[in-house]
């Protein structure tokens, strides 16, 4: 027990970023799983964070309600922002997601409210780790049993051939709606956990470059299974701690990775088809 | 007071639409969204920068190394990642993410060799003198980037338009295959695209920095998105789009930091952005040049 206060103590701010990182991971597969590049997905967190620590700070509300509120606004949002947004295609969809994060970027950046470039500081540090590793377990188990719902074949349709699965009778936009909503939910959720941890938040934690890190994660991963962003998310998380000795080259690596995962492994470390293709290679040796 | 505001305008969305053209060139030509775009710009700018102040060079030596060796980063970026993905016919969000890992690489790749610190011509190196009409004071340093912006798309206008090599890259843009057939050396248009554009987002970034004074390895960032504004203005693909949307920008971001509020100035740009993908996503003078694998 002895030890394992030790390495608490040592990794348990790793071992919360991981998780953290975790649930960003999975809320941008959601979107990717339907087909969708949406970058708002720091902008979402980054609502939330902000809506959960403003409710704990100046109302005092409990925390479980707390979280709820921090799910919940940038559900809205997109709910919101979503109906015209996903008419549109592709590299459309993907440029006004990227416009709505850097507008509500520069919105949190000139509010009263939100303390602007300072940032809000002061936050009660009420996230504990079995918070995260609860809330993981349950969206881990949640977005399993959609995968093998009517829904997730819907979203599996729709990536694949979003003509062909109107053509099968499945309302492609609303189900597009669908992922891009609870997206944002779970990246909230993850924003108002994170924020009642590292105790202050600022703008400049929500931008593109956080965008590009959270789909970094699950492009790496792969998005054939929930494995791979959780994957993905882990290896991201730790890697930097592992090449402390490259200085400020060390942000190159994420560059590199996706760089060589896109050009040599387009379906990410973890594909289950070739996973399974392999066991059954050698079930037969 | 407002002509003042007139002519940083013109300068600012000059240098805007010559981004931007590269930028759409890129579109239109490969089908590509080129995210890489703005730290190419980044490059540019130090690369100009440093020729100038180390080799004591001119200031147009520094424009054209500029152009060169942004240039020559476009066309590695081709050869190496845009290329394989053509050949694999990946879907088209899989460049955008490629050159998302471009720029993290060349941003991080600046930040450590030439530190975070703001680099800067020397004082002296630059055109001094101004002049003034009526109230209006003009730079000769305002009026020399908004003569070399204008020049360098006339260029391009011409070439694109007048000469054999724009009516096969016009062809490429409607359609490759067809191109091909038509003896066209589709391959070797795409690296020339690719260079062209480069360079014209290294000079436009040589030229910020003339302007501002001002080099850091993130600044290619915010250019990177008000590119995108412009060519979502201006219609992807849209060679004339890019043009009038460049200035247009630079003209709406002058006067809401004049006469609005000096934050909000980017906030502006991006509402504008997000309206027009709503309203009209094919651009406000563009027609939908979207092509379907």
């Amino acid at each position: 027990m002895e030890g394992f206060s030790d390495f608490w103590s040592t990794y348990s701010t790793l071992i919360f970023t991981v998780g953290i990182h975790a649930l960003l991971a999975l809320s941008i597969w959601l979107t990717l799983a339907c087909g969708l590049l949406s970058l708002a997905n720091a902008a979402f967190m980054g609502i939330g964070a902000y809506t959960a620590a403003l409710l704990t700070v100046n109302l005092g509300w409990p925390f479980p309600v707390v979280l709820a509120a921090g799910a919940l606004a940038p559900v809205l949002v997109a709910l919101t922002i979503g109906v015209p947004t996903l008419r549109l295609s592709g590299v459309y969809l993907a440029m006004a997601t990227l416009a709505f994060g850097e507008v509500s970027r520069v919105i949190i950046l000139n509010l009263d409210v939100t303390g602007g470039p300072e940032g809000l500081n002061g936050i009660p540090l009420v996230t504990e780790g079995w918070h995260i590793v609860l809330v993981l377990a349950v969206v881990g188990y949640g977005l399993a049993r959609l995968r093998r719902s009517r829904v997730g074949r819907a979203f599996e349709a729709i990536k694949e051939d979003e003509v062909a699965a109107r053509l099968m009778g499945i309302n492609v936009d609303r189900h597009k709606l669908f992922a891009f909503t609870l997206g944002a939910g779970l990246a909230g959720l993850a924003g108002a956990l994170n924020a009642h941890y590292t105790f202050f938040i600022s703008p400049r934690e929500y931008g593109f470059e956080n965008a590009v890190d959270i789909l970094t994660m699950t492009v790496l991963g792969g998005i054939s299974s929930l494995i791979g962003p959780v994957l993905g998310a882990t290896i991201l998380t730790l890697l930097p701690e592992l090449l402390r000795f490259l200085h400020d080259y060390r942000l190159a690596v994420n560059g590199v990775i996706l760089i060589l995962v896109v050009l040599f492994l387009p379906t990410g470390l973890w594909d289950s088809r070739r996973i399974r293709a392999w066991f059954a290679g050698r079930s037969q040796k | 007071m407002l002509e003042q505001q007139l002519v940083n305008a013109l300068t600012l969305g000059s240098v805007y639409a010559l981004f931007a053209l590269g930028f759409t060139l890129v579109f239109g030509v490969l089908a590509v969204i080129n995210l890489s775009h703005g730290a190419v710009f980044m490059v540019g700018s130090y690369a100009a920068a440093l020729v100038v102040t180390h080799f004591e060079a001119p200031l147009w030596v520094g424009l054209l190394a500029a152009m060169v060796i942004s240039g020559l980063i476009g066309l590695a970026i081709d050869v190496v990642i845009l290329k394989r993905l053509r050949a694999r016919k990946a879907p088209h969000l899989i460049p955008m993410i490629a050159t998302i890992g471009v720029t993290i690489v060349i941003t991080s790749a600046a930040q450590g060799l030439f530190g975070v610190e703001v680099q800067r011509f020397p004082e002296e190196m630059l055109p001094a003198g101004d002049f003034t009409v009526g109230d209006v004071h003009v730079r000769a340093l305002e009026l020399g980037i908004i003569a070399v912006s204008f020049l360098l798309m006339a260029v391009l206008f011409f070439a694109l338009r007048r000469t054999q090599l724009g009516r096969a890259l016009r062809a490429i843009a409607e359609s490759p295959k067809a191109a091909s057939l038509l003896g066209i050396n589709v391959e070797g248009l795409f690296h020339l695209t690719s260079f062209t554009a480069a360079a014209l987002g290294g000079v436009a970034g040589a030229l910020i920095s003339l302007n501002f004074n001002a080099i850091t390895p993130f600044m290619g960032q915010p250019m990177l998105h008000k590119g995108i504004a412009v060519i979502i203005l201006g219609g992807m693909g849209d060679i004339r789009g890019a043009l009038i949307g460049g200035l247009f920008l630079g003209f709406a971001e002058v006067m809401s930091k004049a006469y609005i509020s000096s934050q909000m100035g980017d906030a502006v740009a991006f509402g504008l952005l997000f309206l027009v993908l709503l309203i009209r996503p094919s651009g406000l003078f563009g027609r939908v040049l979207e092509r379907k694998a």
